[in-house]
């Protein structure tokens, strides 16, 4: 009796290439991801954050080293733009999984729902507020 | 059934505690910090110093650094532990994380404690 359940060989996709995550996959490993680009970009945020308070003589010279030669680029906003995705992402991805701890909404359509909802709301965001800020 | 030796140490509970907690407070404090940029008279830097520049904010924002520097450590250290085995490299980035973000706190409190 004990010799019936026989380990199946299930197939073992470990390749990145040929993993298939399913929707909530996907929003957890976009959490890790922007994570990690947050964490990674700390030392440009804090820069830039301490430049924006700086006095009047610190913030004319940021601008004359930096203003829209450099903060102007397209590529320079669009690192920007990514980092405010990651932060958006993060942030709505955060509460879901706040909300899954707290058992609330952990049958699958309910996940799969909030995984959709999640990805939305955080791209919409990006798109509203890299509008106003562009 | 997982079996496993009972020892003394703690199985990281309170870091997982503690990442949720500081979660929460990163959250409100956006919203706060939202809500301020919305209600500020003007679109200038004037206006964005203003924002900063008193106790309470002060505090509330040191609060968000140190609940971000915390929630990052934890972030961290977890995908560390995913992706590095090697136990020497993995304890020398955890070393080099934690004096990071340790500069990083230092760093935060001086940008706020000048303005």
């Amino acid at each position: 009796m004990a010799e019936a359940t026989v380990r199946k060989a299930r197939p073992k996709h470990l390749n990145l290439v040929q993993i298939r995550l399913p929707l909530p996959g996907i929003v957890s490993i976009l959490h890790r991801i922007s994570g990690v680009a947050l964490f990674l970009c700390l030392p440009l945020l804090l820069w830039l954050f301490g430049a924006s308070l700086g006095s009047q003589e610190e913030l004319e010279s940021f601008y004359a080293v930096f203003g829209f030669s450099v903060l102007g680029l397209p590529i320079v906003k669009l690192v920007l733009l990514g980092l405010l995705w990651s932060f958006l992402h993060h942030f709505c991805a955060g509460i879901r999984f706040l909300l899954l701890d707290m058992h609330i909404g952990i049958e699958l359509p309910a996940a799969r729902m909030s995984s959709v909802i999640v990805l939305v709301v955080s791209l919409a965001l990006t798109v509203v507020t890299g509008a106003l800020i562009w | 059934m997982v079996k496993r030796l009972v020892v003394g140490a703690h199985y990281g509970f309170g870091d997982w505690l503690l990442q949720r907690l500081t979660a929460v407070v990163m959250a409100l404090y956006t919203v706060l910090l939202v809500v301020r940029l919305l209600m500020m008279p003007s679109r200038d830097v004037f206006a964005w110093y203003d924002v900063f520049a008193n106790g309470p904010m002060r505090f509330a924002t040191f609060l968000f650094f140190m609940s971000l520097f915390y929630h990052a450590w934890v972030g961290v250290r977890d995908i560390f532990m995913d992706y590095v085995k090697p136990i020497s490299v993995r304890l020398a980035l955890h070393a080099v994380v934690a004096f990071l973000l340790l500069g990083y706190a230092g760093w935060a409190a001086q940008i706020l404690w000048r303005l």
